[in-house]
Formats: C-alpha cells, sequence, structure tokens
C-alpha cells in the first residue's frame, strides 16, 4: 500500500527542505519526496491531499508523564498516546517517576509490552538514574538501556546528591545515553508551590525562588567535563539557567536543555485566584525571565521543546493550591502555543518545527524525526492557520488540566501518521 | 439603619478587593452595632432563623469565639466545626466537606483555613457567601477591620495616618490585609522587621521597608506589634527569639521617643515579652483589648451587610 501526500508545504529541517514537496510512502517508509506534481500516475495510490498544510517529520515530545504504572486513574499509555497523536506527536519518552518506578528491567518491558498492546506511536521509556528516584543508588543502567530505555532521569526530583550525580555521568558515558536532571535545590523549594516574587507574596503562597534552579545547574555544568557524560536540563524556566546553559555550549560542554511552552507564553501571574492549572515545578516564573528564555529560543541555547506533558485529575487539582499536584496536560497545546513563538518573531517556522522534530530525535541518537528517504513515514500535518479556542473538555487526555482554556490560537493538527499508517485525524 | 448602601462584593476574602466604599459602610454599620453588646440583653433579631457555619480548619479562639458571639447577638443560629471534627480528617476534600455542608441550607460560611486559597476554592463550589476568617499567610479581612475601627474610633480620620508593622510580616495574614486596607483608605505603611521576615518583593506593594524598631517608629501613629513564632528559628529565619527581641521588642524606651498619641495594637495572641513588653501591652496607649471588642461589632456588621438585606427574600 502506498500513500502520496500532495500539494502540501513541506518543512523537514533536517534535511533543510522548506517548500512545496509530495511525500510518497511505501509500506511505511517515506519513499520519495520531490517536487510538488513530480511523483505521478502510481496505480492503486492513496492521496492525501495536504493542500493548504503544512508537513513535517513527526513530533518527538521527549518528556512525558504517562502514569502507567500506577496512576491510570490520570493518563494511561493508552490515553496519553491518543493525546500525543492529537498533539501532533509521534513519538514520546516517558519519565520513570511511575509506580513503581521505572528503574530495573521489568518495568521497562512492562511499559513496552503495554505500548505495544495499546499504543499506535513511538513509546520510549526513560530509565530512573537512581533506585528509586531516591538519589542514593545509581540505577542498573546498562540492563535498563538493554531492555529499551534511551535515557536516564529523576525527573520529579532532582538528583541532590553531587557525588550521585558525578557518577551518574560518569557511568552513564558507557552507554551513551545522556542524564536528565530536573534542576532544583530542594532546601531552597522546601513546601513552595509556586515561583517566588511580588505574586508569591501577594497570595501569600511559599515561593520557589530561581536561584534553586541556577544553582543546580551550575553545579552540574561544573560537574561535566571530566565526567564526559551528556547533560540535558529538562524544562528549563528560569533566565539565569539560560544564561548558563549558554556559557556551558560555548565551552563546548555536552550540554543541552529543553523548554516547556508554559514557560515562553505564562507568568506567575497565572496563578493569581490561586489556579491550581498554574501550578507546575518548575514554576511560571516572572516576565524578565520568560523573555530570558525567549532569548535563549533565538540565539539558539535552547535546543528542544517538550511538554512536560503531566495529566493530573481533579481529585489532584481541585483542592488548596499548596495541596494540588504539580504539572499540566501539554501535549494537545504545543504547537499553537510554539506557533505563537513564530508570531512573534522568537523563532522562524522551520526553527520551531526542528525543535519539535529533529532536535529531541538527536539528543538520542533516534534514527527519526527527518523525512529522509528510507525513514520511517512519521508525519505530522497541520493547518498553521485554522483558528480556535482551546477547549480542555475536547482532550483526548485522561485528563484535563490546563491553563489555557479559553485561549484564541491558531495551528491545528490534522492529521499524525506513524509508519505511514494515520492515528488521528482531524474532523 | 443608617447607611441603605450595599457592598460590591458578596464573598468577604481580601481585603484587596473591598473599596473604600465597601469598608466605609462596614466600619459604620459595625459603629452602630457596638452598643447591643453593651445592652443587659445582648440580643436582636436581625437574622432570626439564619444559620451561619463556623468551619475552622486551624486552632482559633478569639476569632471564632468572636464570629459566634457576633452571630449570636443577632440571633442567628451558629454552628462551630473545627479541623479536628471535620470529615477532612477522614480523607474528604475540602470541596466535598463544604458541599456537604451546603446541601444542609446554611445561610453563610466563615472559613479559617490553614492554605492560602481555601476561602477562595471555596466560593468556586458553594453559593452562599464566604467570610475568610484567615487563610494560610494571605489574608485576615475581619482582623483587618476591627483594626481599622479602632484606630478610627481612637483618631477621628484614617486618611493620612502612618501606621508601621512590626514583626514577621513574611508569614503574616493581619500584615498582608492591613497593607492592602490602609492604603485604599489613604494611610501609609511601613513594615520593620529583620529581612529574613520581609517577603520578597514587598515594596512593590508600596510599603516602606525597616529593618531599625527604634528610628522606624519615630513619626507613627500607629505601631501594629505582630506575633513572633518560634518555629522561625528552625527554618532559619531567626538566630533566637532572645536576639529577635534585643532588636524588634516594644519597650518603654522606645516610646519615650514617639507621640502620646500613638496608638499601639496587637492582633493577638500576645508572646509577652518577646515582641512586646508587659508594660506597653498593658500601658495607656494600648488598644490590644478595644481591638478584641471590636471585633464582635465588625463580625456582626458582615453577617448583617452579607445576609440581612436580604431579608425580604427569606419568606
Amino acid at each position: 500500500m502506498r500513500i502520496l501526500i500532495k500539494g502540501g508545504h513541506l518543512i523537514d529541517p533536517a534535511n533543510k527542505k522548506n517548500g512545496q514537496f509530495d511525500l510518497l510512502i511505501s509500506k511505511g517508509i517515506i519513499e520519495a519526496v520531490e517536487p510538488e506534481g513530480k511523483i505521478k500516475d502510481i496505480p492503486g495510490v492513496e492521496i492525501i491531499d495536504a493542500k493548504g498544510a503544512i508537513v513535517t517529520p513527526g513530533f518527538c515530545d521527549m518528556h512525558v508523564h504517562f502514569r502507567e504504572p500506577g496512576h491510570e486513574y490520570k493518563e494511561t499509555i493508552e490515553t496519553g498516546s491518543q493525546s500525543a497523536a492529537a498533539g501532533g506527536f509521534t513519538t514520546v519518552a516517558v519519565m520513570p517517576n511511575t509506580f513503581p518506578v521505572n528503574d530495573n528491567r521489568s518495568v521497562t518491558e512492562l511499559i513496552l509490552s503495554q505500548a505495544r498492546e495499546t499504543s499506535n506511536i513511538n513509546i520510549l521509556p526513560i530509565g530512573a538514574i537512581t533506585n528509586g528516584l531516591k538519589g542514593e543508588t545509581l540505577s542498573d543502567m546498562g540492563e535498563l538501556k538493554e531492555a529499551g530505555c534511551i535515557g536516564y532521569s529523576d525527573d520529579g526530583r532532582p538528583v541532590s546528591n553531587s557525588e550521585i550525580m558525578r557518577r551518574a555521568l560518569e557511568y552513564s558515558k558507557m552507554f551513551d545515553l545522556p542524564c536528565i536532571q530536573h534542576s532544583e535545590v530542594l532546601e531552597l523549594t522546601k513546601g513552595g508551590s509556586m515561583n517566588e516574587g511580588i505574586v508569591s507574596t501577594e497570595l501569600g503562597l511559599k515561593g520557589m525562588p530561581t536561584e534553586a534552579e541556577d544553582i543546580m545547574v551550575h553545579r552540574d555544568i561544573c560537574l561535566l567535563p571530566k565526567t564526559g557524560g551528556r547533560l540535558h536540563v529538562a524544562h528549563i524556566s528560569s533566565g539565569g539557567s539560560v544564561d548558563l546553559v549558554r556559557q556551558a555550549k560555548a565551552k563546548g560542554l555536552a550540554v543541552t536543555c529543553e523548554v516547556a511552552p508554559h514557560h515562553f507564553t505564562l507568568t506567575h501571574d497565572a496563578c493569581r485566584g490561586y489556579d491550581t492549572n498554574a501550578k507546575m515545578s518548575p514554576p511560571l516564573r516572572a516576565q524578565s525571565d520568560l523573555e530570558m528564555i525567549k532569548e535563549g529560543m533565538r540565539d539558539g541555547t535552547i535546543d528542544i521543546i517538550a511538554t512536560d506533558h503531566a495529566p493530573h485529575d481533579r481529585i489532584d487539582k481541585q483542592v488548596e493550591f499548596s495541596k494540588a499536584c504539580f504539572g499540566i496536560v501539554g501535549l494537545e497545546t504545543a504547537l499553537p502555543l510554539t506557533l505563537k513563538m513564530v508570531d512573534e518573531n522568537v523563532i522562524s517556522l522551520e526553527r520551531a518545527i526542528d525543535m519539535l522534530t529533529f532536535q529531541p530525535n538527536q539528543l538520542f541518537k533516534l534514527d527519526k524525526g527527518t523525512l529522509g528517504i528510507g525513514k520511517a513515514a512519521d508525519i505530522t500535518l497541520f493547518d498553521e492557520k485554522m483558528e480556535y479556542t482551546i477547549d480542555p473538555s475536547q482532550f483526548r487526555s485522561r485528563s484535563k488540566n490546563s491553563p489555557y482554556k479559553g485561549w484564541k490560537v491558531r495551528g491545528k493538527v490534522l492529521r499524525t501518521l506513524v509508519n505511514g499508517k494515520t492515528v488521528f485525524k482531524c474532523n | 439603619m443608617t447607611q441603605t448602601t450595599t457592598l460590591s462584593q458578596r464573598n468577604i476574602i481580601t481585603m484587596e478587593s473591598l473599596t473604600a466604599d465597601d469598608i466605609h459602610i462596614i466600619l459604620d454599620t459595625a459603629d452602630s452595632f457596638k452598643e447591643i453588646s453593651t445592652r443587659a440583653i445582648k440580643k436582636v433579631p436581625t437574622l432570626r432563623g439564619r444559620t451561619i457555619i463556623n468551619l475552622f480548619f486551624e486552632p482559633s479562639t478569639r476569632t471564632r469565639t468572636s464570629f459566634e458571639i457576633a452571630g449570636k447577638r443577632l440571633s442567628a443560629d451558629v454552628i462551630n466545626i473545627s479541623g479536628a471534627a471535620s470529615s477532612t480528617v477522614k480523607g474528604e476534600s475540602l470541596v466535598d466537606t463544604v458541599k456537604n455542608l451546603e446541601a444542609m441550607n446554611p445561610d453563610i460560611f466563615v472559613v479559617r483555613h490553614n492554605c492560602s486559597g481555601a476561602p477562595a476554592l471555596i466560593t468556586q463550589f458553594v453559593n452562599k457567601p464566604v467570610i475568610n476568617a484567615g487563610d494560610g499567610i494571605h489574608e485576615h479581612p475581619s482582623q483587618s477591620l476591627l483594626d481599622l475601627l479602632t484606630i478610627r474610633e481612637h483618631k477621628g480620620f484614617l486618611k493620612g495616618l502612618k501606621v508601621v508593622i512590626v514583626g514577621d510580616i513574611a508569614h503574616s495574614r493581619v500584615a498582608r490585609s492591613n497593607i492592602h486596607a490602609m492604603q485604599t483608605m489613604g494611610m501609609t505603611v511601613k513594615v520593620i522587621a529583620p529581612p529574613t521576615l520581609i517577603p520578597i518583593g514587598i515594596e512593590q506593594l508600596g510599603v516602606d521597608v525597616c529593618h531599625d524598631l527604634a528610628k522606624g517608629i519615630k513619626d507613627a501613629d500607629v505601631i501594629m506589634i505582630l506575633r513572633i513564632q518560634l518555629e522561625r528559628q528552625n527554618q532559619g529565619l531567626l538566630s533566637s527569639l532572645r536576639e529577635y527581641s534585643n532588636y524588634f521588642c516594644l519597650t518603654e524606651e522606645h516610646l519615650s521617643n514617639v507621640s502620646d498619641d500613638t496608638l499601639i495594637m496587637h492582633p493577638g495572641p500576645v508572646n509577652r515579652g518577646i515582641e512586646i513588653s508587659l508594660d506597653v501591652m498593658e500601658g495607656p496607649r494600648s488598644l490590644i483589648l478595644n481591638q478584641v471588642t471590636n471585633g464582635v461589632a465588625i463580625r456582626m456588621a458582615l453577617f448583617y451587610l452579607l445576609l440581612g438585606e436580604n431579608d425580604a427574600n427569606s419568606n
């Protein structure tokens, strides 16, 4: 079965293609990419009319929480995958803070087996850096890699102990996988539920200062040169951290970082009224941080857009602010929020696609995120102009926690294909 | 009543959201209610048949009793529920607890909670008015209102008065409410505390910050002392209560340098000799007990304004 995606505006940053191209898929593999109209007379081909649409490699979100095993009432691999497909994502990396924690082969295998049975997108597990995410002893990183993990993280928690983090960076080098750090000095954020600043002062909520992030980012960068490992800073949120990563990159250190859409579209003002949908970790920061985040996107310091998709049931959000869980549903709003950065001239459309596709795959050295000949036909089609109002009740995710309810945005995913198979189609 | 005006708010959650008109209405109403508490028979039928639920998730003696007495003097039925006795201890969520209570048709909720924002959360789920009786370190509007009433009684006016608030500003809902309310009323506010107890960005609310008690209180019309809690020591916010007292305990010596008309206030409960000396506390300028007396009048006024004027609809 062959499929021809015809008449679309194709953007493939890895192959530096940006223009009117048709794309031919055969048996789930990209067979040809040619200027519009050149591919003709293929008998029995299924044609996908992409006129007016942007055609890109399938998006990759390297930072999601699918809650399975353990907290299936918030999300499962099945519902999370549906949410991903609806958001244009064909590949996601699932964080290990499940219950039990993904710190050993059996949990990794369970996740992958559930993925085979219930998901039609690519699910890539991330294994824990330390056993039980306790920050005390290193996980069996080799076994995790053999079982299918593509990186290591204690996300949700930092690796606080400097000695353990140093050894994690050293040991992971042997497996050539990155260590993804949730950068937070816990002593500085204890009891905190939002960014420390004028808003936390007014609301009477304990704050989490940006220094808590900056210090940990700085420490990890200091540890990096001797270890030879690869450091990836998860969900960068403070201006100071962006500066630190920029300096480290200038020195040629093996550091990368990602930003979540909420950290370039919202500030701590969103917490006013005690809206628990604005409660995340790291927290929404001040306007000055947001500007520095945008600068980091503009100059390439920030490599990747990842949503930190953190579904939570109303049980965990419809409570006192300080008792509410951290995080929001991210997958289904990532595209329009990213396009806002294109509107604001922070990044080009091509760079936006790059940050959503090729860059995250590069981090894991995966042969994905491009529309090259012979690659898996993981493809996203979207209408960059279509305007609509975000309505969380329509999310495919099992949870509906989003601070973007009622936002008027543009950019809608029309169709998502994984291995040439349509896994989402916009009605 | 002398006033027939109504409040701009149907809940009393923050002083930040009250207008100067609202505050005048509440203070004037409270003024007119004060006399009831001086009668031999301290009861009027204004809120007969109304049900008030005092929902206190945090220990309180003064505030809870004050709300209870206020309700009873207006002939309302007052139900007290304390945190330890409430079903939240059994794992019920706050939202479910108040929805269940609302199903029994009370007329108003008074809520004290250790989490900032809890009363605001409740207003989203119940249709009855809610009075915030102190939420976390956010606001304590009825305390602020009784402070304003007490100051107005003794000064005759509010506008232009200089107030200093001394103590744990960072963890004080009284300070936050008063900063908003006093600025709304045209007063100026200065906060005095060690830097560890001054919250980030407080200057942006338009207050002056000072770390020297003797200097800071010099031209004050009102000195409001806040309670200091021993646990701040374990959080690294204080070295010791002894050292805190050395620098921030208000004593007669301080008062010898300020005007005789300067008012001394404290929302209680007082740590005697820690943040305020006994002499000052019991001295002629101290209004600490007047504050408590006025608290009943303020709470009567709040109940009346939120409930009383709907009498016609209740039949």
